[in-house]
């Protein structure tokens, strides 16, 4: 196996090795969620005709599973590596910044999609949600596993203590992700927030995910494709040019 | 893109080398223009006190730090321009005990093998497991080993892709004899099948015996570089120790190394040890237990250090023999 080859596979393999904590957790997280919001407000509240809330939550669910998941793999795997001076090991090869970032995505990316899967396949025996437009819910999945992989990346590289990452996480990751309408839709919201989160990228991930399931959606499937696309693009931009420069790697 | 080696190319070049690192209290120049050549096939030691530069220098060797200014080489291969190569040739004990508590030795071993594009590397990694005295371990976590143990995985992870230079930066530091012994014996087989060897340590009798030439770093700068021998010949080289509870004259007492009752002071020759032990007489000192004998290496780096400041004499500032004397 080349360089890159073995770098994905550890990193696979390290959150493979604690999958209660990485993947099983996470999938009860989203369980929990569904049982208990979809107990509440099944009966009360119709967000697209004809779709009850616990179908209307789990596409949602899933794809907060993939962001989440994602940027937490790559994202601790780097600020524990760091912290604890094992990146040693890694910054001695002759890996490109490249094959750094090919790696950690990648794994994000398989952890991100693989908490997901789990998510969908316990929730959707609750309420079957229909693949209306599969390739949508297949191409956001990928690309906002591949967004939040990368801003993990970068979160990592800035953190210098794991304070540092629990403030990234939970005061800009977090936000975002509830805030993009994974439990309601932006139009039952005011005009003003309905604004406000249309300048979420994560609003476009989740409404585009969304898509597949019922074929309908707030805002267009191409203008999500279109934000999300060049959100990955920047972040992966930005990821790259850290790592080829070192930043908070080598001194 | 570096040009290929060649047979005279060095295995290390430093090539005035500084390094300034920026901290809310200023600049802070770790190094100020070091340059020296490490033949192939050479076990050299790097020798100097906390703070003097020596794992500076390392980390821009191994790419962990940029120089500020300067070119560092490994077999030919620049650090920065041609960093792949010149790290495939590189195989870098760091001095911190560090580990991934994820895995297994011998997965830890696999890993770092795959990072180099090393495949069907079991044989090697069962003789780095023997060699190290891992090989019932081969399947504990690394959590689970002792503190020389997992001291012995990280050899074993520098050596996993053959490199041609090792660099060892204080292998030795806390770990108990049987380590070192067994740790010097594979180090020095490598040595002989044609590995060279880079070593930082504070055991300076480990550098005496294996070292084949010596440089000592002093505030960032190169003080002394020359072929063990010499550096141990080309000092006082006979050693007055005894013991006292009487002050030392004033004459004495500024070259003398005491600790405690023990008394050590270094003599060009045979009569500076009777002018020595003529100058304690007559001071009244009462001796007890008094030995001769010949100055080793720690005597030679105290000298140097001691008199090696920033304005030291020709002598000892400019390094003697920069690229020459290799075995």
């Amino acid at each position: 196996m080349n360089g890159v080859g073995t770098l994905f596979r550890k990193e696979v393999l390290r959150f493979w090795k604690v999958a209660f904590q990485t993947v099983a957790a996470p999938v009860m997280t989203a369980v929990l969620y569904l049982l208990i919001f979809g107990h509440v407000l099944e009966d009360k509240v119709e967000v697209f005709p004809g779709v009850g809330y616990t179908r209307f939550l789990i596409p949602g669910l899933v794809m907060m599973s993939v962001l989440q998941n994602a940027f937490a793999n790559s994202s601790s795997s780097l600020v524990q590596s760091k912290i604890t001076g094992n990146l040693v090991f890694l910054l001695v090869t002759p890996l490109s910044h490249r094959a750094w970032f090919a790696a950690y995505v990648g794994a994000a990316m398989v952890r991100g999609l693989l908490v997901g899967a789990g998510v969908f396949v316990v929730t959707v025996w609750f309420a079957p949600p229909g693949l209306a437009e599969p390739w949508w819910a297949v191409v956001f999945a990928v690309l906002g596993a591949g967004l939040l992989g990368s801003l993990g990346l970068i979160a990592g590289l800035w953190a210098d203590k794991f304070d540092q990452m629990a403030a990234f996480q939970n005061f800009i990751i977090m936000p975002l992700t509830f805030l993009s309408g994974v439990f309601y839709s932006v139009h039952s919201l005011p005009t003003l927030w309905q604004t406000v989160s249309h300048l979420n990228p994560f609003f476009y991930m989740i409404d585009g995910f969304r898509r597949g399931f019922f074929g309908v959606s707030d805002v267009s499937p191409w203008l999500s494709l279109a934000v999300v696309g060049t959100s990955f693009l920047v972040v992966a931009g930005i990821t790259l040019r850290l790592l080829a420069t070192g930043y908070k790697l080598r001194s | 893109m570096s040009q290929l080696p060649v047979a005279h190319t060095p295995a290390v070049s430093f090539d005035a080398v500084t390094k300034t690192y920026n901290s809310a209290r200023g600049a802070v120049q770790a190094l100020a223009g070091v340059s020296f050549k490490i033949e192939p096939g050479e076990f050299f030691g790097l020798l100097g006190p906390n703070g003097a530069g020596k794992t500076s220098l390392i980390s821009i060797l191994a790419g962990l730090s940029r120089a500020t200014s300067g070119h560092v080489t490994a077999m030919g291969h620049d650090v920065v321009t041609d960093y792949a190569s010149a790290r495939r040739a590189l195989g870098i004990v760091p001095q911190e005990l560090v580990f991934d508590p994820f895995f297994t030795v011998r997965e830890t071993l696999s890993i770092q093998s795959g990072y180099f594009g090393v495949k069907n590397n079991d044989a090697w990694i069962d003789e780095l497991l023997h060699n190290l005295g891992l090989s019932d371990k081969a399947g504990a976590n690394m959590r689970q080993l002792s503190g020389g143990m997992k001291r012995r995985v990280l050899v074993a992870q520098a050596l996993v892709h053959r490199p041609q230079v090792i660099v060892l930066d204080e292998p030795t530091a806390g770990v108990d004899v049987e380590l070192r012994q067994t740790l010097w014996q594979f180090i020095a087989r490598l040595n002989r099948e044609g590995h060279t060897v880079l070593l930082t340590t504070h055991y300076l009798e480990e550098a005496e015996a294996l070292c084949h030439r010596i440089a000592m770093l002093k505030a960032g700068r190169v003080v002394a570089l020359d072929r063990t021998a010499n550096l141990l010949a080309g000092t006082a080289n006979t050693m007055l120790r005894f013991k006292t509870d009487s002050p030392l004259p004033p004459s004495l007492a500024a070259a003398a190394r005491v600790t405690g009752r023990s008394v050590q002071l270094t003599a060009r020759d045979a009569a500076q040890v009777e002018h020595h032990l003529a100058t304690l007489r007559a001071a009244g000192v009462k001796v007890e237990d008094l030995e001769i004998g010949r100055a080793d290496l720690e005597d030679v780096f105290l000298e140097i250090m001691n008199s090696a400041g920033l304005h030291s004499s020709a002598a000892i500032a400019k390094p003697r023999a920069v690229a020459g004397g290799s075995p």
